[in-house]
């Protein structure tokens, strides 16, 4: 629909049209400005009740987490309320109080957009126990295929990404193969009809645990002190 | 998230994720002015353009809604400063070129309304490109509008010679080349950028 | 009141199938039934709000700045819908994405305004939003439901098939998009051929 040309001698002065437009952005400002702050608390409620669930979902075994953010000299504190973000991480606990393991938040390019994922790391098994896509615009039928095909998820029941001996980078970094052709732990067979998405998640979770499991791993006591009473 | 190349983010937003294609953006001009070969390339020209001056403008906004902490204000300042500036350009063009205002003047109020100009300074946003990438993508997108653009022009120029059952003419018919236009681009994402 | 006013956008000026317009949202997001009926809804609502808010402000407004004031209206009732829709139901505003946003500039909203309620009472002009948008939702709920059904082999995620069924992917794709458009258009066209 085109903008039509203005109907000739319609002008009626600068004032009118000033009043209307302030006065028109002043109420349409308002109003947005109402709606926000009615619906952000349920929002964001229903946000971290979200990333609650895909924690759980990622660290089977856990049964409450907490979450942790990096300070400036490497350490990990409770993270304080606020805006969440993909630095954090997520320490699940079993009923006993003892970590289960550790959800982290990746991200990287897929085959239609950026896909966001949450994945568990097992603390004394040093594997990846569970993958949750939080975002992704994947084709549906054909990409997003890698949230529910039960075959390429259970790649991620014990995926190792143990650290050499003097734990400053990963032993295997995680390889996408072709389907069926997975022969060690580290290798995740990659999805027919999937490829580019179950590389791009290779990739995602290869960078992701090379760039900072070695740094996590030396911080393990952060996450486990907090128990204590 | 790894940096993406800015000839990666060109080649994505030109081919293998193109507006047009892929997304369904900027449909109206592309049934409305796809019939000739010449407005075609003429139209792609002038929203190509528009793109890449909207993309500058919707990355200097986000600073400042960055800055102000106010996100909600996000789609309405988009809207208005891309309405403002189709105008503003308008004119300028008009001032400073009249050829070229003839040949992109009447398509420029068309612009304003034109999805893929917004949708692109949405993409770039939610993608959180730098101000390199965020130009990469305006280009991208610009170029593939226009390739998607001249190709169809040149599929209906071709049929207005054949011979088509009445009830397919006109929209649907361009709207068939399309899928299969649609289908031919997909084969793009085997370039893997 | 004049109930063709309500009427006409359902069948005789289906926003999509007659006037082909606002098909940016209708491809994109038509892939399953669900996502249709939402953005149908969605545009519904800001199409008669919008309608309304134009028809109040129709005297008030000089000629000039008219286009640019309603798509401010239209831009706030927009961002109005997309934090209903994320306080509702972050995993459907996930799966509409950008698409909510781009409502802005679906032409038949600013088409209606400027063709419709810019020149008539807000009764009138709420009935004509309220019509054009139950049309157009009608239209992608049309859409959506061919593209799910064969691309899924499901209906509001229910799965109609026996399991042997085998999905045509291409209908989710954007291409399938496409085709399912055309086919209704031809269906509508050959329809409508006998009074046209």
């Amino acid at each position: 629909m085109s903008a039509p040309a203005l109907p000739p001698g319609a002008s009626e002065g600068g004032w009118p049209m000033a009043r209307a437009m302030v006065g028109v952005g002043l109420v349409c400002g308002l109003l947005i400005v109402f709606v926000y702050e009615a619906t952000r608390p349920r929002i964001e409620r229903a946000r971290a009740e979200a990333l609650r669930q895909a924690v759980f979902e990622v660290l089977p075994g856990a049964n409450s987490s907490r979450s942790f953010e990096r300070e400036q000299d490497g350490h990990y504190v409770p993270a304080r309320d606020g805006a969440s973000s993909a630095e954090r991480v997520h320490a699940g606990f079993d009923a006993e109080n003892r970590l289960v393991g550790l959800a982290l938040e990746a991200a990287g390019m897929g085959y239609q957009d950026v896909i966001r994922l949450l994945y568990g790391y097992a603390v004394e098994s040093e594997t990846i126990i569970g993958v949750h896509v939080l975002e992704s615009r994947e084709t549906p039928g054909l990409g997003d295929r890698v949230e529910s095909d039960a075959g390429f998820q259970a790649n991620f029941a014990r995926l190792d990404v143990s650290l050499t001996a003097d734990g400053r980078v990963i032993l295997h970094p995680i390889e996408v193969v072709k389907p069926g052709e997975k022969r060690h732990p580290w290798q995740i067979d990659g999805l027919t009809g999937a490829t580019i998405t179950s590389k791009a998640i290779g990739s995602i979770l290869r960078e992701s645990t090379l760039a900072r499991l070695p740094a996590i791993r030396v911080r393990l006591a952060d996450f486990v002190e907090e128990v204590a009473p | 998230m790894p940096e993406q190349g800015l000839g990666s983010i060109f080649l994505n937003a030109c081919l293998i994720n193109n507006f047009v294609l892929a997304y369904f953006l900027g449909l109206c001009p592309f049934l409305g002015v796809s019939n000739r070969l010449e407005t075609a390339t003429r139209m792609g020209a002038a929203v190509s353009f528009v793109m890449l001056v909207a993309s500058v403008c919707a990355f200097g906004i986000e600073r400042v809604l960055v800055a102000i902490d106010a996100p909600y204000l996000r789609l309405i300042s988009f809207i208005v400063v891309i309405a403002s500036t189709v105008q503003l350009v308008e004119m300028f063009i008009r001032k400073t070129s009249p050829t070229l205002f003839r040949s992109l003047g009447i398509f420029l109020p068309l612009i304003t309304t034109n999805c893929a100009i917004l949708g692109l300074a949405l993409f770039q946003t939610n993608k959180g490109y730098s101000f390199s990438q965020s130009i990469a993508y305006a280009l991208g997108a610009g170029a593939g509008f226009t390739l998607a653009l001249v190709l169809m022009a040149g599929l209906r120029e071709k049929l207005d010679l054949a011979p088509v059952p009445d009830p397919v003419r006109g929209t649907a018919l361009a709207l068939v080349l399309a899928g299969i236009l649609s289908m031919a681009f997909m084969g793009f994402a085997g370039l893997g950028v | 009141m004049n109930t063709e006013d309500f009427w006409k956008g359902l069948w005789r000026e289906n926003p999509i199938f007659v006037q082909v317009l606002g098909m940016c949202p209708a491809l994109a997001v038509s892939n399953t039934a669900r996502n249709a009926l939402a953005m149908g809804l969605a545009t519904l609502f800001v199409l008669v709000a919008s309608n309304a808010a134009v028809a109040l402000l129709r005297n008030f407004v000089p000629k000039q700045v008219r286009i640019a004031t309603y798509i401010l209206v239209i831009a706030t009732f927009v961002t109005i819908v997309d934090y209903t829709i994320q306080a509702i139901s972050l995993e459907l505003h996930r799966a509409l994405g950008a698409f909510i946003s781009l409502i802005v500039v679906n032409c038949l909203i600013l088409g209606r305004a400027e063709a419709f309620a810019s020149r008539n009472s807000i009764g009138r002009s709420v009935l004509d939003g309220a019509g054009m948008g139950l049309g157009f939702t009608l239209a992608l709920l049309s859409l959506g439901a061919v593209r799910e059904i064969l691309g899924s082999g499901s209906l509001f995620g229910v799965a109609l098939f026996h399991a042997d069924f085998q999905p045509w992917v291409i209908m989710l794709l954007p291409s399938g998009g496409f085709f399912t458009l055309a086919a209704w258009l031809m269906l509508f066209g050959r329809w409508r051929a006998p009074d046209a």
